[in-house]
């Protein structure tokens, strides 16, 4: 995949902890085993949030608020997400598997300090004074929203497989397919159990 | 497995111990590229990591490695002969054909060792101790109960361990939860997590693996062991470990995936070493008196909105208590309920049916209930029909359905109608997690049994003593 580029564009807030990953992404859609056109499931049991969403012109950006994504490990969430046009979130905190996943779609999953993301909700989401586009820098780690910089974290492996659009997998092997090899030699003999059903290559 | 055989010199918590022994390479960007020694795939979560070989034209390492069982999708109150929803036929018949593409074992629908992957692992020996271990389900944590390093990952990342046998992972911190004292009567490894959950919170365990410890933790069998480290990813802990004992030991000889004759001698040597050094540290601790834990009961729609069930319900908040219909202040005991589940990789396994069938037997579930038991593997299912327990369930008014799933996920045809108030063994109280619009109660089996009888929430110590 493409790597990323710093954009600006506006945001949408979605202001509630623990949104779970069966919120984003309802159970009884997993039986599609697709990952294109998945965007049309994306918080289907929540319409007046999607209501909003269309309202607000369809933002890339979604600030959201703790644990966002929490629960199922299931992928479809981020490519739904991504099927509905997000490109980036930020939150206080990100369930872990979620996170791994954004990573692995291109999709930044930005935590950002539970107030410094109020202020930057303040600036970029309804209201008076609000509405401001927002500028990210992934690289910096920074969004600059209204003449202010507000500091978010990317784990430092991710931000690289964000920024170089990695094939993590490809890459693995090209990289690293020795030290795989020279492991696997050395459990073979510390640990043999777990090689029982294998013949030796 | 650089560490194997050899003491280091430095302290170590269980998991470093077993992160040190699965690391392939140390990266320089916060992740180590981590060594996996078995792979579980089921149907929901593979159809695009085969796609991602496809695409790239990778083959699977390690075929041997990786086991592959229906169990989402599928239907349970009815087994043999085609699937009738289209879908999620063909999502099973991928899952067939994928495997038989890439040569990795499939056990079929129709056949014994079918159920659902956190069941019929270590039921199969598949799962053991020192192993790392990965599933696209969140709730993999559920194998660290044999000190296994165990976790839940993407479709991409199943993807990745198929083509490579490693992931790049952040090491995570260490996190001890003590439950000294024993656990009242009645009361069981599920409470003790729902109470840790209560306690953290739903995100308390991000970033960290939990290691349990203690008495209450000890004397618990590996099924009971099994629930508690389940749920630990309800506290955001994808790993969560025990370790590995004489009851782990004396569970798994025996069975057909294990290590056998000389070399199960050899296995559980090196086993024995899986254990935290008595002076390692741990970025964080938290004690939890086992005998003061009351059954639990959630009240809201994250599984930290929980409670004792003899309390009252919290404030708050107020969209999850607007959601499930419930007033802040009032008693969670004597809330009527519609339906009652048993089953889910948390609590259908042996244990878990004898549970609830010790409280329902000579009894029947109240009127205007629809009570069911969903096995978690078609051996546990098989196991419960020669003890009898079948009979004691249906005498009592419960469905009994064959393995999988179910009503956990609700993804196979079962689901609780919109504003039906649920009580469930399973792992989770999301919105809509059992159908749109349904409530869940999350609790023990011999709660959700008693509640059954009763029609209402009650606490099974009292009703049922």
């Amino acid at each position: 995949m493409p790597g990323f580029t710093p954009f600006t564009a506006p945001a949408f807030v979605l202001d509630e902890d623990d949104v779970d990953t069966d919120i984003i992404f309802p159970a009884r859609f997993l039986l599609h085993t697709e990952r294109k056109g998945l965007g049309r499931f994306a918080f289907h049991d929540r319409p007046a949030l999607l209501e909003a969403y269309e309202a607000a012109g369809k933002p890339p950006i979604l600030l959201a608020g703790a644990n966002f994504g929490c629960g199922s490990s299931r992928e479809h969430a981020v490519w739904s997400l991504d099927g509905m046009g997000l490109t980036a979130l930020f939150a206080p905190s990100f369930g872990e598997i979620f996170r791994g996943n954004c990573a692995n779609n291109g999709m930044v999953a930005g935590v950002m300090a539970a107030d410094t993301l109020a202020a930057l909700q303040a600036l970029a989401g309804k209201g008076a004074n609000a509405g401001h586009a927002l500028s990210i820098d992934l690289a910096a780690q920074t969004v600059t929203c209204a003449g202010q910089q507000f500091a978010f974290t990317v784990p430092d492996s991710d931000r690289e497989m964000l920024l170089a659009g990695w094939n993590n997998t490809t890459r693995i092997l090209a990289l690293h397919g020795q030290d795989i090899s020279a492991f696997e030699k050395a459990q073979r003999s510390a640990a043999p159990w777990l090689w029982t059903e294998e013949t030796e290559a | 497995m650089r560490d194997v055989m050899t003491s280091q010199s430095a302290p170590k918590t269980l998991y470093d111990r077993l992160w040190d022994a699965h690391t392939v390479v140390r990266g320089d960007a916060g992740k180590d590229l981590i060594y996996i020694d078995r792979h579980l795939l089921h149907e929901v979560s593979t159809p695009q990591s085969f796609e991602l070989l496809r695409d790239n034209a990778l083959k699977v390492r390690r075929p041997v490695t990786q086991l592959a069982v229906p169990d989402h999708a599928v239907p349970t109150s009815e087994r043999g002969g085609a699937i009738k929803g289209e879908l999620a036929r063909k999502q099973v018949a991928l899952l067939e054909a994928n495997c038989a593409e890439f040569g990795i074992e499939y056990l079929a629908l129709e056949g014994e060792r079918q159920g659902i992957v956190h069941v019929i692992s270590p039921e199969q020996g598949f799962t053991m101790p020192g192993i790392s271990l990965v599933c696209g389900d969140s709730h993999t944590a559920t194998h660290g109960a044999f000190g296994a390093l165990a976790f839940g990952i993407g479709a991409s990342e199943c993807g990745t361990v198929m083509a490579t046998q490693t992931l790049w992972q952040a090491r995570n911190k260490n996190l001890r939860v003590h439950y000294a004292g024993q656990l009242q009567p009645h009361v069981t490894t599920k409470d003790m997590i729902l109470a840790l959950i209560g306690t953290i919170g739903a995100g308390g365990g991000i970033g960290h693996a939990i290691e349990f410890t203690g008495d209450a933790v000890r004397r618990a069998s590996m099924e009971a062991r099994m629930t508690l480290c389940n749920m630990g990813i309800e506290a955001g802990s994808r790993v969560a470990l025990v370790a590995p004992d004489d009851t782990t030991f004396a569970w798994l000889k025996g069975r057909p995936r294990g290590p056998q004759g000389a070399m199960w001698d050899r296995a559980v040597e090196y086993w024995r070493t899986l254990r935290s050094d008595d002076d390692a540290v741990f970025d964080r601790t938290v004690e939890i008196d086992a005998a003061a834990i009351a059954p639990q009961v959630t009240f809201g729609t994250s599984p930290d909105q929980v409670m004792a069930v003899d309390g009252t319900v919290p404030a708050g908040p107020a969209r999850a208590l607007d959601y499930m219909g419930l007033e802040a202040g009032k008693p969670i005991a004597g809330i009527g309920i519609d339906y009652a589940f048993i089953g889910s990789c948390t609590n259908s396994r042996i244990e878990d049916l004898r549970a609830a069938a010790g409280v329902i037997r000579g009894r029947h579930v109240a009127e205007g209930v629809t009570a069911m038991v969903v096995p978690g593997s078609t051996v546990t299912k098989h196991q419960a029909e020669a003890e009898g327990l079948d009979k004691v369930f249906e005498a009592a008014g419960f469905a009994w359905h064959h393995a999988g799933c179910s009503l956990c996920v609700a993804m196979n045809g079962d689901f609780v109608p919109e504003g039906k108030r649920s009580i469930s063994t399973s792992n989770r109280n999301f919105e809509g997690r059992q159908g749109a619009g349904a409530r869940t109660h999350l609790a023990s089996p011999a709660m959700v049994a008693a509640a059954a009888i009763a029609g209402r929430i009650v606490d099974v110590r009292k009703e049922f003593a």
